[in-house]
């Protein structure tokens, strides 16, 4: 097992354990603090799979546009799910 | 009954989604039209970068409706958050530390944003990454500066420009080409930055309408929190 595929696999077991706290998170804002996480691995895995266009996208919307305007709009409705 | 349609539904589409995934020769180099591509987009089209020359050239049409899509979804949330008096952000500033050094970050990543969108057709990336990398830079203004103000006026003239700029373009193909959006200048020597026809404008166009449009938004965003 070469480093790179031990990389790929660590990375892709954090990306599912943020996914999942990111749904079942009832704070909302950690929530999407998991999201922009998931962004985040996501686009160092895109990157590795060499899908650099991709992961340049994923890392300027997905880690800061989205997050910033679900903070916004966290902000102006409810905080906790019920 | 609904659990056992939506179990259903699951095992459905699980199933197709599982065939045609194995049905995907994974790692055996690429074949029929990614061949093509790959092979053939210098010639064709001058661009070094294969995923521009496809995004731009090869299937340009769907980026002017991607780009389309873009300026409906940011004029719908315009007209949602319209409202008459000027609004200021009511954000605090943030400390010190933060204010200097996005000071010093902000050109920088302006200038890495121009960079992406300009050496689209060379490089990774493209109008939409740059585009969206400049608007993460204004962002960061915003987020640490009250007073940070964006001109709307000139924001939506940048926007009318760029767009009317891509469709331009499409129309000299269309007159003196065949068909719409048909490369009209000399390809040049691939790999240099002045190359590839009509690629590079096209995209520079695009940073532009994308960085305006998406910092227009997040302005009326951040505008609208008390």
């Amino acid at each position: 097992m070469s480093w790179l595929m031990i990389i790929v696999v660590v990375l892709s077991v954090v990306l599912i354990i943020a996914a999942l706290f990111a749904v079942y998170q009832k704070d909302l804002l950690l929530a999407v603090i998991g999201t922009s996480a998931v962004s985040v691995v996501l686009s160092v895995l895109f990157y590795i799979l060499q899908a650099p266009d991709v992961a340049l996208t994923e890392a300027a919307i997905g880690v800061a546009l989205t997050t910033i305007i679900f903070v916004i709009t966290i902000k102006k409705t409810k905080r906790f799910e019920e | 009954m609904r659990k056992v349609i939506a179990i259903l539904l699951l095992i459905i589409i699980g199933y197709y989604s599982i065939d045609t995934i194995l049905k995907i020769p994974f790692g055996e180099g690429v074949k029929g039209v990614g061949k093509h591509y790959l092979e053939s987009t210098i010639k064709e089209t001058g661009a070094v970068n294969s995923v521009t020359a496809i995004v731009v050239s090869y299937r340009g049409f769907d980026t002017l409706g991607e780009v389309t899509v873009l300026f409906l979804a940011a004029t719908g949330l315009g007209a949602i958050l319209y409202d008459k008096k000027g609004k200021k952000r009511s954000l605090q500033n943030a400390s010190l530390i933060v204010k200097t050094s996005s000071k010093i970050i902000y050109p920088l990543i302006a200038l890495l944003g121009a960079y992406v969108f300009v050496h689209g057709h060379l490089t990774p990336g493209g109008g939409f990454q740059g585009g969206a990398i400049i608007a993460t830079g204004v962002l960061l203004m915003f987020i640490s500066y009250r007073s940070f103000e964006t001109n709307h006026k000139a924001l939506s003239i940048i926007e009318s420009l760029a767009g009317m700029t891509f469709v331009t373009i499409g129309f000299a193909g269309l007159i003196y080409g065949t068909s719409f959006l048909q490369n009209i200048l000399p390809f040049g020597i691939p790999g240099e930055l002045f190359s590839a026809g009509i690629i590079p404008l096209i995209y520079v166009a695009v940073g532009f309408k994308v960085g305006a449009e998406l910092t227009a938004l997040l302005d009326n965003l951040l505008k609208t929190i008390k």
